[in-house]
């Protein structure tokens, strides 16, 4: 493995500090970044680890009714915090669909938000990829490309975003808190991810040595705890990236949706927020004719970027689904297959 | 019927203490507590790191290398390429017979495919040498590619498989298909597939002099002996192979592969022990695998629903520089009765690894093809998918003629439709829905593999304490071996399991035949069996000749040897311990040896396969087409079951493989460069556990007095027959929708 410097900070300020450094990057569990580095993929000069920060794995409950989540909170340890996962159902039902048991042990908040993208073209090194050298060109372009965007995509990338964690967060209007050698800040995760445009190698806003130190849920987000739902259709029944994901949570007032809520996962390099399908469903009755006109909304700019035509009437399909589901009602219990279309069924007859 | 001597077994001799007991794997704690080395855990002293530089184009050549780099990089000692690698006796690109393959090791600077060895770069520690590799930054002159099934000059084979003739055919297919009244011709595809198994290929090896000794993974340790013997230059018996315990093969550590050949190579080029492991994505290359296939099936049925020709074309692809040929059509000969049945392969030339045996060769993908040709033919013909397997019910084996030296097929069928439930299924697709909307389809598939055998010898040694010490150099990939070989050797010498020594995995010993076409536990069985009856046969001569023993006078044949004494036959009641018989004969051991290989008469005469037939129900949703197989049935008929527990478990592993065939299993290659893009085991899809909720294995009672003496024939890979198919049937069924192209993804089943 190529040499590096390997520090511990244990102040934030000391974190941003070295974060800042050029080449430095940032390590939390490393269940994404240490493979790019055994793969050559990113060749840091420094790794700032991260995980000894004090106070930054807790989950705080706040006062408004919103939450803090720390930026080190292990994605297991957040789902099955149970507060969170009743006020939150939607989000500990995305973590648990993500990835398998020990890497969601390991896995923390901040390191899902950043993961990369799973692009094959990305992580093999001697395939031209634009996010690796910007200018070298996309050789997922007329190659294997099944899985690619279908939203937002340029002709310089179309790799997706295949966080789990960020569609019911995007849907849910979290912020991400900042800190870096500027300050602290705070930005809505909706605008946190960048779309590939020309520049597909600046993936996020955050500036050198920004370090997310937490990310918030407003106290809006509980309201729709007892219609919220995720959903995620892959290529096996469990331990696999979305093939599309989406996210549904509804507010009723009666019987008539009051305030909905719409991402999707999978089909873009970003979480993808639909606003003006939401739009098409306030003040409707949750029928079918509505879910799919607002999943018609949701995907009317659709394009496939490759051989993945078939993505875009399944994420029709998937938002219909998961606003009929959010519409049923948050299942008291929590899925033995969280998030799975089969969530619902016994195996056995 | 011919009388064949072979399917006596020696009288002496009682089975059944040990076999036929479902004990559990005796190198369980050992592998529980991670007691049990594999050959990357060892550490010599003095030890060296080695590290594969591969190509990353599938065609070409390597024109620069920054060797300097690499060997300035500290705790480098040495950087092998082709201007430096040892010579070797052999020219690894010889072919002098047809299980010799070709093998890169650094013997020039042309690249083949991708993945390919150009370097390797040795360390003293692991992080130096890949680091080491990395370095190197080769530059290449490319060419372009030759990838994928179309485009490329296609030719008829010499042999596909082990040596089976390319075409075979009995009948006049074309007169059977222009009298059919129901006709079908469908393509099938399945794709290129790695064998994975969880431990990849590692090596340690050291030098003393001309003598090597080497750990590593191995299912055919004396082939390998010869093989590196052979290129080295060295006496086989110089090369000391030990290999107790394999993290898995499925093939692809039958032959001895280049990437080990390059980790004995840097050893003796630094002069120091060396250790070499693969990493993940190093195994898409040199090691084998599965070609990816285009099947042809062409169907005729009369109005009876009974077959009247069956022809079964194959279209794959084998390496630029060698020849293996997926021998995917040849299962269409041994299964369903058809006056008229063809089979033919043709191949292409890609810019590929070299394929390989892997996991049911031949029969995975042609079975996946056949069972749904089948299925579509009962469909076509308005019969039950089963009845009308019934009725193509081959009562000999369609090519030969032979009668089967057993077939409990029929009752496969009923005991898995009656575990199953199958009567109750709906003849049309698309009708039945579970409470929560899902599509429920059933489907069911064949399940065959054939019975073989090859050669293999042991040594059975009983000690004047009455205990004995039984060995070969058998191959434990993790079927059991040393349970089920270790029992048989008890009842081969009248003993119980605790009073013999068990002693294999290493070339050391004798040598027990390669552990692959599922007939280890046959060859390596019939050896140990046959060590055994020799050292009871000469014991029983000491005291049959001996007047001073209560079995004086009894003969060979009249003596039964059962817990450490022999009995007479005839009379029970007289009875000598081991011990007492050596002690009274002054003799400290006795020695035999045994020989277990196919009795060539028998196998004239007889058509020798295990059979089996797999229902499996799958859910797919209506909207997203995702599947999920929430139910698998397989009933098995293998003859002698040595260990229910074991072979249960390569049921139930073979099956899991063929839902893995059906629904995920598939190398992704692009098509422009040649090169694996999904070359780990996160995007390389197996099914997890969540995939197989429900799975049972039926174990159908069958004697086979004809293929050995013990009866055994073959477990490990008939599971991944059968279920492909079946799975593939039950989503037709489920949805109405025929895929005929493996894996059965979900974009497949999404009607726009
Ligand atoms: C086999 C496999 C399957 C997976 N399947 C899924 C799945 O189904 N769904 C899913 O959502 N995810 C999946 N993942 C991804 C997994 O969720 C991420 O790898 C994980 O969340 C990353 O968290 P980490 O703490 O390990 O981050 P690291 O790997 O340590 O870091 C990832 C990146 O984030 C940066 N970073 C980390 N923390 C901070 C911080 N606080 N501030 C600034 N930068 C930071 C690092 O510099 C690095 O660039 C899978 C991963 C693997 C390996
Ligand atoms: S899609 Fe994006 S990540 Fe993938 S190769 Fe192209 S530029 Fe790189």
């Amino acid at each position: 493995m190529n040499r590096f410097e390997y520090i511990r900070p244990v102040t934030v300020s000391e974190a941003v500090a070295a974060g800042a450094a050029p080449g430095s990057t940032y390590l939390a569990a490393g269940t994404n970044l240490l493979d790019l580095m055994k793969g050559g993929v990113t060749r840091p000069v420094q790794l700032v680890d991260i995980t000894r920060l004090p106070g930054l794995d807790r989950i705080e409950h706040l006062e408004d009714g919103g939450v803090r989540i720390g930026a080190l909170v292990r994605n297991a340890d957040l789902a099955h915090d149970p507060a969170f996962a009743r006020r939150f159902p939607s989000i500990a039902e995305a973590l648990l669909s993500g990835a398998s048991a020990q890497l969601r042990n390991a896995a923390t908040a901040g390191g899902n938000l950043l993961q990369r993208t799973r692009c094959a073209y990305f992580y093999d090194t001697a395939s031209a990829c634009n996010k690796r050298h910007p200018g070298a060109g996309c050789d997922a372009i007329g190659g294997d490309n099944r899985l690619h965007a279908i939203l937002g995509w340029s002709e310089h990338c179309i790799a997706t975003h295949p966080s789990d964690f960020c569609v019911p967060m995007t849907a849910l209007d979290a912020v991400v808190e900042i800190e870096g050698p500027q300050g602290r800040r705070a930005i809505p995760l909706e605008q946190f991810h960048r779309l590939p445009g020309d520049n597909p190698e600046r993936e996020t806003v955050l500036d050198r040595g920004e370090l997310i130190t937490a990310i918030r849920l407003p106290p809006e987000a509980a309201a729709f705890a007892p219609h919220a739902r995720y959903l995620k259709v892959r290529e096996r029944t469990s331990y696999a990236f979305a093939v599309v994901s989406a996210a549904a949570a509804l507010r009723f007032e009666g019987d008539v949706i009051a305030e909905a809520r719409i991402a999707l996962g999978s089909v873009a390099l970003t979480p993808w927020r639909p606003r003006s399908a939401e739009a098409t469903l306030a003040g409707a009755r949750p029928d079918a004719a509505a879910f799919r006109h607002a999943a018609d909304a949701a995907l009317a700019d659709a394009r496939p970027s490759g051989d993945n035509a078939f993505k875009i009437e399944l994420a029709r399909r998937i938002v219909v689904r998961a606003l009929t589901l959010a519409a049923a009602g948050t299942p008291a219990r929590m899925p033995a297959l969280p998030a799975s279309p089969f969530a619902g069924v016994m195996t056995h007859a | 019927m011919p009388e064949i001597a072979l399917t006596q077994a020696p009288a002496h001799v009682r089975m059944g203490s040990s076999i036929g007991q479902p004990l559990t794997r005796r190198e369980g704690v050992l592998k529980t507590t991670g007691a049990a080395r594999y050959a990357a855990d060892h550490h010599p002293p003095g030890m060296a790191y080695a590290a594969l530089a591969v190509s990353s184009i599938a065609r070409g050549r390597v024109v620069a290398l920054d060797v300097a780099a690499a060997k300035d990089h500290p705790g480098v000692i040495a950087v092998m390429t082709p201007a430096n690698a040892p010579k070797l006796a052999l020219d690894p690109d010889a072919k002098l017979h047809p299980f010799m393959f070709r093998l890169d090791v650094l013997q020039n600077d042309k690249v083949r495919y991708a993945n390919q060895p150009i370097a390797v770069v040795v360390a003293d520690t692991l992080e130096a040498a890949t680091e080491g590799a990395a370095l190197l930054a080769p530059r290449y002159e490319t060419e372009p590619a030759r990838v994928g099934l179309d485009g490329h000059e296609r030719f008829a084979p010499q042999a596909v498989g082990a040596g089976r003739p390319a075409e075979e055919s009995h009948g006049d297919v074309e007169a059977g298909l222009a009298s059919a009244s129901r006709r079908i011709e469908t393509v099938y595809e399945t794709p290129g597939q790695y064998h994975n198994a969880m431990e990849p290929h590692a090596i340690v090896a050291a030098w003393d002099g001309d003598t090597l000794t080497i750990d590593t993974p191995s299912q055919g340790m004396a082939f390998a002996q010869d093989r590196i013997a052979g290129l080295f230059g060295i006496e086989p018996t110089a090369v000391h192979i030990r290999s107790p315990f394999l993290g898995g093969g499925f093939g692809s550590k039958g032959l001895i592969s280049g990437p080990q050949i390059l980790g004995i190579m840097a050893a003796r080029l630094v002069g120091r022990p060396v250790k070499l492991v693969l990493q993940r994505a190093q195994m898409y290359g040199p090691v084998g695998h599965r070609a990816p296939t285009r099947q042809t099936m062409r169907l005729g049925a009369d109005d009876q629903g009974r077959l009247t020709a069956l022809s079964h074309h194959v279209h794959t692809a084998t390496s630029a520089f060698d020849d293996f040929v997926e021998p995917a059509a040849t299962v269409s000969h041994a299964l369903y009765a058809s006056p008229a049945i063809r089979t033919s392969h043709e191949a292409v030339r890609i810019d590929t690894g070299t394929p390989l045996f892997m996991r049911a060769p031949g029969e995975a993908p042609g079975s996946a093809a056949l069972e749904s040709a089948i299925d579509e033919m009962a469909h076509a013909s308005g019969m039950d998918p089963l009845r009308f397997r019934l009725a193509n019910y081959a009562d000999v084996e369609p090519i030969s003629g032979n009668p089967f030296s057993s077939k409990a097929l029929r009752q496969c069928y009923e005991q898995g439709a009656e575990r199953f439930g199958w009567s109750r299924r709906p003849l049309a697709p698309r009708q039945m829905r579970d409470e929560a909307g899902m599509l429920v389809g059933w489907g069911m598939g064949t399940a065959t593999f054939p019975a073989i055998m090859f050669e293999g010898h042991a040594r059975a040694v009983l000690r004047r304490d009455g205990t004995g010490i039984v060995e070969l150099g058998a191959h434990d990939m993790g079927q059991g071996a040393w349970t089920a070989l270790a029992q048989i050797a008890a009842d081969s010498l009248g003993l119980d399991l605790g009073r013999i020594e068990f002693r294999s995995g290493t070339s050391d010993l004798p040598d027990a035949g390669i552990a692959g076409g599922s007939a280890h536990t046959a060859t390596a069985g019939m050896a140990i069996h046959g060590a055994g009856a020799d050292v009871i046969a000469r014991l029983a001569d000491l005291a049959t000749g001996d007047s001073r023993s209560p079995l004086f006078g009894a003969g060979n044949a009249g003596v039964i040897a059962r817990g450490g004494r022999l009995f007479r036959r005839d009379n029970e009641a007289a009875s000598e311990s081991y011990a007492d018989i050596l002690s009274r004969a002054g003799r400290d051991v006795i020695e035999g040896h045994g020989s277990g290989r196919v009795d060539p008469a028998a196998q004239a005469a007889y058509a020798m396969h295990a059979h089996g037939a797999v229902f499996a129900e799958v859910k797919v949703d209506p909207d997203f087409g995702q599947v999920r197989v929430t139910r698998l049935v397989g009933a098995f008929a293998a003859g002698t079951i040595v260990n229910p527990h074991m072979v249960r478990s390569q049921y139930l592993g073979g099956m899991i493989w063929g839902v893995s065939f059906a629904l995920h299993e598939q190398a992704v290659t692009d098509r422009r460069s040649g090169r694996v893009m999904n070359a780990n085991l996160a995007d390389y899809h197996v099914p997890v556990n969540a995939d197989v909720p429900s799975i049972e294995a039926i174990l159908v009672e069958e004697r086979d007095i004809h293929v050995n003496a013990l009866g055994i024939k073959g477990v490990g890979e008939i599971g991944v027959t059968g279920t492909a198919g079946a799975i593939a049937n039950a989503v037709w069924h489920a949805t109405g929708v025929r895929v005929r192209s493996f894996p059965i993804t979900l974009d497949r089943l999404i009607e726009p």
